[in-house]
């Protein structure tokens, strides 16, 4: 049995449907990361799941249980916050023991759990340590720590990294990445960074307009967008789009986007099945997308340099190849240089084909 | 010609040293990056060099002038905040022409420079609109363009791209990267995110705590780090750093970390007698760990997968030595699961080594 079942979920402020209909599942021990740009309903769904808002319509169920008219404390919901709201002035053990407290725990139990868990997250040694002296990462682990001493059924995280600067974040996911695994309780995890969803989620469901655009693994949404929203979305650098279209001729089609084209006959019949229109979008993302100094492929082909931006063992090469601006995504080369000339080779396996009218993927 | 030189500049806040002997040489036309954690001095610099701060000590040169007792507004410097002040109840037109407004110069004159700025931004659009119209990214395009129109001779930008979307940062920093070799303007910028900063910059320093660590081309950097903090601070996913000691094994000599080591035969006559007796830390990019599924030879060590983190292109694999973790950075095609058996191959010529104390590289 599913943890988690959210169903035709709608809520109305006012004039403004911030969430129309959005319905997904978590199962036991999955993380489910709800992503999407702000204002596409993401934190609302949250609100919704932890009873902290009410829906227009639609159901929650937590273990099979309509919770809808469960108030927010008893439905046994973690929610860990943005900021997470450590109580400076408490030690790391009252701040844990805080909710058990409040529930009227018997104190040798009190004990025994947040000792439990404070082995699980890793601040046994710093139980004394006032809130207020906390580091970032302890900060991250007492928030986690202070939500699962009350067993709940689900953790619900709202962008817990988004207030940290770069390195520290790196950082801090992959800890909090590990954190998961041993923890093993299903978490709803919402965020507006897709390199976030991307690495610390088993399944994504892809937000907009208070719609769920796209939902699969990771590797799915990567792999194979349904939609150019979700392609450019998920990505870094984004995915190269081409507005361009099907030439037909001697057996042969050619995707032709001003001076630039690509021959595709080995896909010819899916795409005339399968377009609505005339006009597609070609994409590729920039890794697929690999360069040579040399015209080592008899298919490459020749291109200019106009940008170079180096980010460590790969670089980001910004090409004009004939027309379209193109971006590659390959090992650092010392010689190339602006105004350089490379060669280009497209990786066939990983075309993306769109129709550009109902901006859906034909392939 | 040099633009800018910083010879020697110390400032300190009450007891608090925020710079210490912050030395640097910008030629004209150069984009430089300051980069460095939250805190570290790199906001200080910009408003030394703009005149808005005093140093203690050291001198200020743009040209070959020193300027430390010349006031901000006669410096021929242009800075563009994190937070923008742009007047709210002017257009954008009336915003970008306040600067030309205050030196008198004539309607004509105004209409013209205003109007050329704006077509190389692309903001013409938003020149007879109100800020509180615009998006994060044209606000700050409006700011830039109030600060070009003046046609500084060095543009300081103080962390330009930090209260942006990641899709729309990723995309304004190629536009200043152009913008900055169209105008050929001399361009210094700070950012805390290291992949910026190597993405942007013709030329990085890495700073902490106030000192200079390392001054060089990104790749330089990236490649051959002087010390402990710019190796881990530049390159993401972060080095894998762990305390060895150089020992003699035989006719060879390794870096020995005690869950693994390090061959290191053909650069020992490089390295310094010193590093024989120190304590060291071993450092290895994850790109330059290969994870095997059997082992090559005897120079293979095994362990557990910890964590997987996809970023979509590339996955980070964290992999558990005896008591070391190590990251790995493998394809998108290479599939792993957790508690996987591999084994780890160092590319050792590409190794790192460290003294501990110092945090000074071994040549």
């Amino acid at each position: 049995m599913p943890k988690l079942v959210v169903k035709n979920l709608r809520k109305v402020f006012g004039t403004f449907e911030a969430v129309k209909d959005v319905s997904f599942q978590v199962e036991e021990k999955e993380t489910l990361c709800l992503l999407g740009p702000s204002g596409c309903g993401k934190t609302t769904t949250l609100r919704i799941i932890a009873g902290l808002e009410v829906p227009t319509s639609g159901e929650v169920f937590l273990d099979g249980i309509l919770v809808n008219d469960v108030l927010p404390q008893k439905r046994q919901i973690g929610l860990v916050f943005q900021d997470y709201a450590i109580f400076p002035h408490l030690s790391v053990f009252e701040n844990i023991a805080y909710g058990l407290r409040v529930r009227k725990v018997p104190e040798a139990q009190i004990r025994k759990k947040v000792h439990d868990t404070a082995a699980l997250i890793d601040v046994e040694n710093i139980l004394d340590m006032s809130g207020k002296k906390l580091g970032l990462s302890e900060m991250q682990r007492v928030a986690i720590g202070r939500s699962i001493v009350l067993d709940p059924k689900l953790l619900l995280l709202d962008e817990p990294l988004s207030n940290i600067d770069a390195k520290a974040r790196e950082r801090m996911r992959a800890e909090l990445g590990k954190l998961q695994k041993e923890i093993g309780i299903a978490t709803v995890y919402v965020t507006h960074d897709q390199l976030e969803a991307m690495t610390l989620a088993d399944r994504i469901a892809v937000m907009r307009d208070g719609l769920i655009e796209q939902m699969g693994t990771t590797s799915e949404i990567y792999d194979n967008p349904r939609t150019l929203f979700v392609a450019n979305f998920i990505g870094s650098p984004s995915m190269n789009l081409m507005d361009c279209e099907p030439v037909y001729s001697e057996g042969r089609v050619v995707l032709k986007s001003g001076d630039f084209s690509l021959d595709i006959t080995e896909f010819a019949e899916t795409v005339k099945s399968k377009s609505k229109g005339k006009e597609l979008v070609l994409g590729i993302r920039p890794e697929d997308v690999s360069l040579d100094v040399d015209k080592t492929d008899p298919k490459a082909m020749e291109a200019e340099v106009q940008l170079v931006e180096p980010i460590g063992a790969k670089s980001i090469y910004h090409l004009k190849i004939g027309g379209p601006a193109i971006l590659s995504k390959d090992r650092a080369m010392p010689e190339v240089n602006v105004g350089s000339k490379v060669w280009a080779t497209f990786n066939k396996d990983k075309l993306h084909i769109f129709d550009k009218k109902i901006e859906e993927a034909i392939f | 010609m040099v633009a800018l030189r910083l010879v020697n500049i110390s400032k300190k806040a009450g007891k608090r040293q925020i710079l210490k002997n912050v030395s640097l040489e910008i030629s004209d036309g150069e984009l430089f990056v300051i980069t460095g954690p939250p805190g570290a001095g790199k906001t200080t610099i910009l408003k030394i060099i703009a005149g808005l701060i005093a140093p203690d000590e050291g001198e200020v040169y743009i040209g070959d002038q020193i300027v430390n007792t010349v006031p901000p507004g006669d410096r021929d410097v242009g800075m563009v905040f994190e937070v923008p002040p742009i007047y709210p109840n002017r257009t954008g037109f009336q915003n970008i022409a306040f600067p030309l407004e205050i030196k008198k110069a004539n309607d004509e004159e105004i209409k013209e420079r205003v109007e050329a700025v704006a077509k190389l931004l692309q903001i013409t659009h938003l020149l007879e609109r109100k800020p509180t119209t615009y998006s994060g990214g044209e606000l700050q395009r409006v700011a830039l363009a109030r600060v070009l129109v003046r046609k500084p001779r060095i543009l300081l930008l103080d962390e330009p791209l930090k209260n942006l979307d990641a899709k729309i940062r990723e995309r304004t920093r190629v536009e200043l990267k152009r913008l900055q070799r169209e105008f050929g303007i001399t361009m210094v910028f700070s950012t805390h995110d290291q992949i910026e900063a190597t993405a942007v910059g013709d030329r990085i320093a890495v700073i902490n705590e106030g000192i200079i660590e390392q001054i060089g081309a990104p790749e330089e950097v990236y490649n051959s780090p002087r010390t402990v903090f710019a190796a881990r601070f530049i390159g993401s996913p972060t080095m894998n750093l762990t305390e060895c000691a150089l020992k003699q094994m035989g006719d060879r000599w390794v870096l020995d970390a005690s869950d693994f080591n390090v061959d290191v035969t053909a650069h020992v006559r490089a390295i310094e007698r010193e590093a024989m007796t120190s304590e060291l830390l071993l450092g290895v990019r994850p790109e330059d760990i290969t994870l095997l599924n059997s082992p090559e030879n005897s120079r293979c060590f095994e362990g557990q997968v910890e964590l997987i983190q996809n970023f979509g292109d590339e996955r980070v694999v964290t992999v558990r030595v005896a008591k070391t973790s190590l990251n790995g950075l493998v394809g998108k095609d290479r599939i792993f699961t957790y508690g996987q058996r591999v084994y780890v191959k160092f590319r050792e010529e590409k190794v790192h080594a460290f003294y501990r104390k110092t945090g000074i590289a071994i040549v």
